[in-house]
């Protein structure tokens, strides 16, 4: 009887690691052994356009000290936050109105629709865009018609903020609708109940109830711009150097993988930290 | 009389022999293909570049393209000698190949060096301790190039134009350091620009950030011919008519401009990679390229059009394509490509001398972020 209850305990136990067995090779084979191999890049030497084995703080004293980097790194920063917070406060009227006025049906068509643009590639949409906001482009033309003048809209801070919204704004409003939508509803009846307006339940009860949501929500639109090439590259002109955009030209000119590895790793830490950083608030007990 | 019925197997077995008789003669062409390797710059392998070869010789060519002289080094320094038949380069970048030990010698008996331009008969960047190792292929002048509509040739004689305050941000860069710090070098008065010293490169980063506030943007090729071809930018230092020339055939309204100060001039060539096992192929390859009729076609190529260095191959280009000869500078008397060469305006494209290559591109990448 007591090896048959072991028997059974023993392949119950070998049942569930069978199945929590992908994450750990999943995150071993795609993150963790990746990971190494860029730290080891790293210190590698680039003799005569090769790469060669070795152990040298040269391209870590190289890339940190240079000011070019350090100027890169403020500006991705910069214009990752503000997209961020540009798609956060856009999705959210959005989200509440999935959330708390739409019928079931129309919602799940709503939510349905914003998945939709995933199926056309990221760069076709910002090479329409191109079209949009180019020299006497559809956008100007626009404006020209109600008596505005305006010059090209490419290359500009205003087309980097058209581009990464683009990126980011569809799945921040799904985060952010999924969060609203499992909100305990019951706590929103009870803040009518105890006589607040309008006002007072949206930013009171609803809004610090879907903070994970929103925060979660606004990390992955900063995560997404942080790492973006395109729209900083095609919609930017490259006038704007990110750290994408070092990272390509370093490899570019003078096959420095080493060097654009040292870049990689400092956008990978400060988005571990930044995402570190955000879940802690997301979660924190108010 | 023995009786004949037609059975579906019987059938299946005609028809197959039947189809296999057809395809012989294919079959016995495909087996005698011979396959030959190209490393060479985007397009210029294509159909319109190797076709003609291909068939004269029954060889099928397979490119592998890449994007920049450095990114062609890596991938020779990866691959086991013989990968590559052929190597297509840039000048500049066949000094290195020689010492690296990528290709193969060259006899300039082979070559047809007495129908080229005296000035590509032992061109500097081809030839190392006297011998040969590429063979020109075609070359181009860089300078500037603009829109007609926004800036006439007569403007675009001064690269001191770039400043002018009516083309604020309308000026646009070619995204690599080594052309547009050329030209820029050019207009600081240096008489050798990729050979300067400390003060003049100081003196050179300095004009160079001082243009940033007429920059547009920085852009790679489809993004140069988008901006240019759009009236985005109408301005650009460093490209040529391998741009302009390729925006005329669609309309645009574009020519390039060699400044008094004078322009830089990028060489193409061919050399044999060490190692192949078809050097008599790649050389029959390198004399076609060579002959009047190759050297017509690479100056008519689909991925851009470019000067050639052959004679009769500037012979037949002003008979059949007057107005594109025109353009590229291929035409009798004054003012043409030879002419601008021999006067001293021509300055050839090269990899700095007195600095490391990695403090041009750290400086390009200041300049960018700036």
């Amino acid at each position: 009887m007591t090896s048959l209850l072991q028997a059974r305990r023993l392949s119950k136990t070998a049942y569930s690691a069978l199945w929590s067995l992908p994450l750990p090779v999943w995150l071993a084979g795609f993150f963790l052994g990746p990971m190494v191999l860029l730290i080891w890049l790293s210190f590698w030497d680039v003799k005569n356009f090769l790469l060669t084995p070795d152990f040298q703080l040269e391209n870590w004293q190289k890339i940190l000290t240079a000011g070019y980097f350090w100027s890169a790194y403020a500006r991705t920063a910069v214009i990752a936050a503000s997209a961020s917070v540009l798609a956060t406060l856009a999705a959210l009227p959005c989200a509440l109105a999935i959330s708390f006025f739409l019928s079931p049906r129309a919602r799940m068509v709503l939510l349905g629709l914003f998945v939709v643009p995933f199926f056309t590639s990221y760069l076709v949409r910002i090479y329409s865009w191109q079209i949009y906001l180019t020299e006497n482009g559809i956008v100007m033309k626009l404006m020209a018609a109600i008596g505005i003048e305006t010059g090209s809209l490419l290359n500009t801070p205003l087309a980097l903020m058209v581009g990464l919204v683009t990126l980011t704004l569809p799945l921040v409003i799904v985060i952010q609708a999924i969060s609203l939508l499992s909100l305990d509803r019951t706590l929103i009846d009870a803040a009518y109940n105890l006589g607040c307006g309008p006002r007072r339940v949206l930013f009171a009860t609803v809004l610090p109830a879907a903070r994970p949501g929103i925060v979660l929500g606004a990390l992955f639109a900063f995560i997404f711009s942080f790492g973006d090439f395109v729209t900083a590259t095609y919609l930017g002109g490259g006038k704007f150097t990110t750290l994408s955009i070092l990272i390509a030209d370093t490899v570019k000119s003078g096959q420095q993988w080493p060097r654009a590895a040292v870049v990689a790793l400092m956008m990978i830490v400060t988005l571990l930290l930044t995402a570190l950083a955000s879940i802690t608030y997301a979660y924190r007990r108010s | 009389m023995a009786k004949t019925t037609l059975t579906r197997r019987s059938l299946l077995k005609t028809s197959a022999m039947a189809a296999g008789a057809l395809a012989m003669p294919m079959i016995a062409r495909a087996q005698s293909v011979t396959e030959m390797t190209m490393l060479a710059w985007y397009g210029q392998a294509e159909p319109d570049a190797v076709a003609e070869f291909e068939e004269l010789h029954n060889v099928k060519i397979t490119p592998k393209y890449y994007v920049g002289g450095e990114q062609m080094l890596a991938l020779l320094a990866q691959s086991p000698a013989g990968t590559y038949d052929l190597i297509h380069a840039d000048a500049e970048y066949v000094q290195q190949l020689v010492r690296a030990n990528f290709v193969e010698k060259l006899d300039p008996e082979d070559y047809p060096f007495d129908d080229f331009y005296p000035e590509f008969h032992k061109f500097p960047g081809h030839w190392h301790d006297d011998e040969l190792y590429a063979v020109i292929s075609r070359f181009g002048f860089l300078g500037i190039s603009h829109n007609l509509d926004a800036v006439s040739v007569k403007e675009a004689m001064s690269y001191d134009m770039l400043w002018d305050a009516k083309h604020k941000d309308k000026v646009g860069h070619f995204d690599w350091h080594l052309p547009n710090l050329g030209v820029l070098s050019l207009r600081d008065g240096n008489a050798q620009p990729y050979d300067i010293g400390e003060g003049a490169w100081d003196r050179l980063q300095d004009t160079t950030l001082s243009l940033k506030p007429q920059v547009r943007g920085f852009y790679d090729y489809g993004g140069v011919l988008s901006s240019l071809k759009s009236g985005e930018v109408t301005v650009m230092p460093g490209i040529g008519e391998w741009i302009t020339g390729v925006l005329r055939r669609d309309g645009a309204n574009v020519t390039t401009t060699i400044p008094e100060q004078g322009g830089i001039q990028f060489t193409e060539s061919f050399s044999i990679g060490r190692g192949s096992r078809k050097t008599d192929l790649a050389r029959k390859f390198i004399q076609h390229a060579s002959s009047p009729a190759g050297q017509y076609n690479l100056a008519n190529l689909n991925v851009f059009p470019a000067i050639i260095p052959s004679k009769s191959g500037w012979e037949r280009m002003i008979a059949e394509k007057p107005e594109d000869a025109r353009h590229l500078g291929m035409f009798k008397g004054d003012g043409n490509a030879i002419d601008l060469i021999r006067k001293g305006r021509i300055h050839i494209r090269q990899l700095p001398v007195q600095q490391d290559l990695g403090d041009w591109n750290d400086f390009w990448s200041a300049y960018k972020s700036a």
